[in-house]
């Protein structure tokens, strides 16, 4: 997996998460993701951007095309030099919830991806790497 | 700041979402509809989302809150419009919107609104039948809703004599 | 590149550009027989000679290396293309190979040592194995391709009636099938405005978890947007499988037949079905 000049976008208003919709929904366009898929990763992008924001305390997203050779795709970093999630398997749970939505967010955005991973220790940050190929 | 418009049309409002929406407008808009719910005693509320690329959770929520919050003022709410490809993201979401009604086409949500509001003018007809005090103007606020399903009387009639004198029939 | 250094000694016998492409356009047009015309070939040969003489004189013969990227791009121009046009294998990999016995005469009359020629020759086999892996890539594209055509093709949506659809699934169902159904038919709703919608599985031989899956969550999908789905046609051996699975088909409509489903549909949309008196006048 190559990828391509990489962009970075901060995360720290409201309107940075519809602008990190738009630059996703862009870059699957260009990577030939079919509109359904095309939608759920600009909807995970829009979960995950929305945690960096309101959990994470502000922070960005970086975002490149990758290319497996056979397909090609979207991956999206977001990181945040937030708190930390202290239990992640509790996170990832399925309909677990911090009460404000965090849950639907991890676990419902996990679905609409490929690829998804989290590296989160607490008082250091989260980062959620996400993948989305083309069909 | 800019706020998404609500439109009045007999005794629904009408909203149609053209915009990204971002956190503040979504929040703003379920502040104004209820303000308006209350203000023009409507009993209906359409929410066209056709032109939303995404409902992500936060969206949903709102759509969610809102038709909590108009249940509560009496009036029903029905999203129209929503896009295959967001149906088929919310179900992998996990969000299934409980308590959200949704039709296909604006059409087929004023159908359903109607057929809605016939039903409990019907209960009103018979408490006001009961009482003797039966007013047929106060009534015919609820025509163009009625003329929803099956088309019929023109909106504009019940529409003008709605706002004070069918408040007051329904008590 | 080490100058002198034993068996590049074929690398500046090429610099006879005219001579060598012209040999080689020759020799290609020969082979394909006028499928491609002189001019067109003369263009595309003419790109591929420019790239890898301008590589070799910056150094080096490995084909990875980054000097040979113009190059490798040219290559997998050409055979995707010719892929694509349906040339065969051998003829694509042969426009290259044909390079060799366009340079021979070059590598003679420069007296290229026996040791020269046999580097040359497996630098040629290097490009023309690349040529062939980006050959076969592209037919795998074009099979991937027509797959999904035929996916498109054998799950028709079909109007029942004013404001009812209908897909009828025939075979078996894989995952790709499934989801490439769940979104035809969503997006026919929408642009016909039908309230319902009725997913027929009588000729689906079996039913694995994925599947129903799917099948669900179109239902919920076409909910979600304030349509009716029905599903029809589930054979006892499915509703075993279904069952065993522990899939929970909940509030889902299923009916045992495609005319009940549809039935209900008209049912819903406020139908009545009366059969007309014995006798009565038909017209």
């Amino acid at each position: 997996m190559t990828g391509m000049d990489s962009q970075r976008h901060p995360i720290v208003t409201e309107s940075d998460v519809v602008r990190v919709r738009q630059v996703v929904r862009t870059l699957a366009v260009a990577a030939k993701l079919s509109l359904v898929d095309q939608t759920k990763m600009v909807t995970a992008a829009s979960e995950l951007a929305r945690n960096t924001l309101v959990y994470g305390g502000g922070g960005e997203m970086m975002i490149d095309l990758v290319d497996s050779g056979r397909r090609r795709g979207v991956r999206a970093v977001f990181i945040d030099t937030g708190p930390g999630i202290p239990d992640l398997d509790l996170a990832l749970t399925e309909g677990w919830t911090s009460g404000s939505g965090l849950g639907l967010g991890l676990t419902g955005s996990r679905r609409l991806v490929d690829e998804f991973a989290i590296d989160s220790s607490p008082g250091v940050g989260t980062t959620v790497r996400v993948v989305k190929w083309s069909r | 700041m800019d706020r998404i418009p609500i439109l009045k049309m007999g005794n629904l409002l009408l909203v149609s979402i053209q915009v990204d929406l971002h956190d503040q407008l979504a929040l703003d808009l379920q502040d104004d509809l209820s303000e308006r719910i209350v203000a023009t005693g409507a009993r209906g509320v359409l929410i066209d989302i056709s032109a939303l690329e995404i409902v992500d959770s936060f969206i949903g929520r709102m759509l969610s809150t809102i038709a909590s919050l108009s249940r509560l003022l009496d009036a029903e709410t029905v999203v129209v419009g929503m896009r295959p490809a967001v149906a088929i993201t919310l179900v992998e979401l996990g969000l299934y919107m409980p308590g959200v009604r949704t039709a296909l086409t604006l059409e087929h949500g004023l159908a359903l609104l109607g057929a809605e509001v016939r039903v409990s003018r019907s209960d009103e007809d018979e408490i006001d039948d009961a009482q003797g005090d039966r007013e047929p103007d106060g009534l015919a606020g609820y025509a163009p809703v009625r003329a929803g399903p099956g088309g019929g009387e023109p909106a504009t009639t019940g529409a003008a004599s709605r706002g004070d004198g069918g408040r007051t029939g329904d008590r | 590149m080490d100058v002198g250094d034993v068996g590049d000694g074929w690398i500046e016998p090429l610099s006879e550009r005219d001579e060598v492409l012209t040999r080689w356009v020759e020799r290609v047009a020969g082979d394909l027989r006028a499928r491609l015309s002189v001019p067109e070939l003369q263009r595309e040969l003419g790109e591929i000679y420019t790239a890898l003489t301008v590589a070799l004189t910056a150094g080096g013969t490995d084909l990875r290396a980054e000097q040979f990227g113009e190059l490798r791009a040219l290559l997998a121009d050409l055979s995707s293309g010719r892929a694509r046009q349906g040339f065969t294998p051998r003829e694509t990999a042969g426009t290259v190979f044909a390079l060799k016995e366009a340079a021979t005469a070059v590598m003679e009359k420069r007296n290229v040592g026996y040791r020269d020629y046999v580097r040359f020759s497996e630098f040629i086999d290097e490009l023309g194995l690349f040529t062939f892996e980006t050959y076969v890539r592209t037919r795998d594209q074009v099979i991937v391709e027509q797959s999904n055509q035929l996916l498109e093709l054998s799950t028709p949506v079909i109007k029942l009636w004013e404001g009812v659809l209908a897909v009828p699934l025939v075979g078996t169902l894989d995952s790709a099938r499934t989801q490439m159904v769940m979104e035809s038919l969503l997006e026919a709703l929408v642009s016909t405005g039908s309230r319902h919608a009725i997913i027929d599985i009588t000729g689906v031989g079996a039913v694995d978890t994925q599947v129903a899956q799917h099948l669900l969550k179109t239902v919920m999908a076409a909910q979600l947007m304030g349509a009716d789905c029905i599903i029809s046609g589930i054979r006892p051996q499915i509703a075993q499988t279904v069952v065993s699975l522990g899939i929970e088909f909940g509030e889902i409509v299923t009916k045992a037949t495609l005319a009940e489903a549809l039935a209900l549909a008209l049912r819903r949309d406020g139908f009545r079905f009366v059969r007309r008196a014995a006798g009565a006048e038909i017209r």
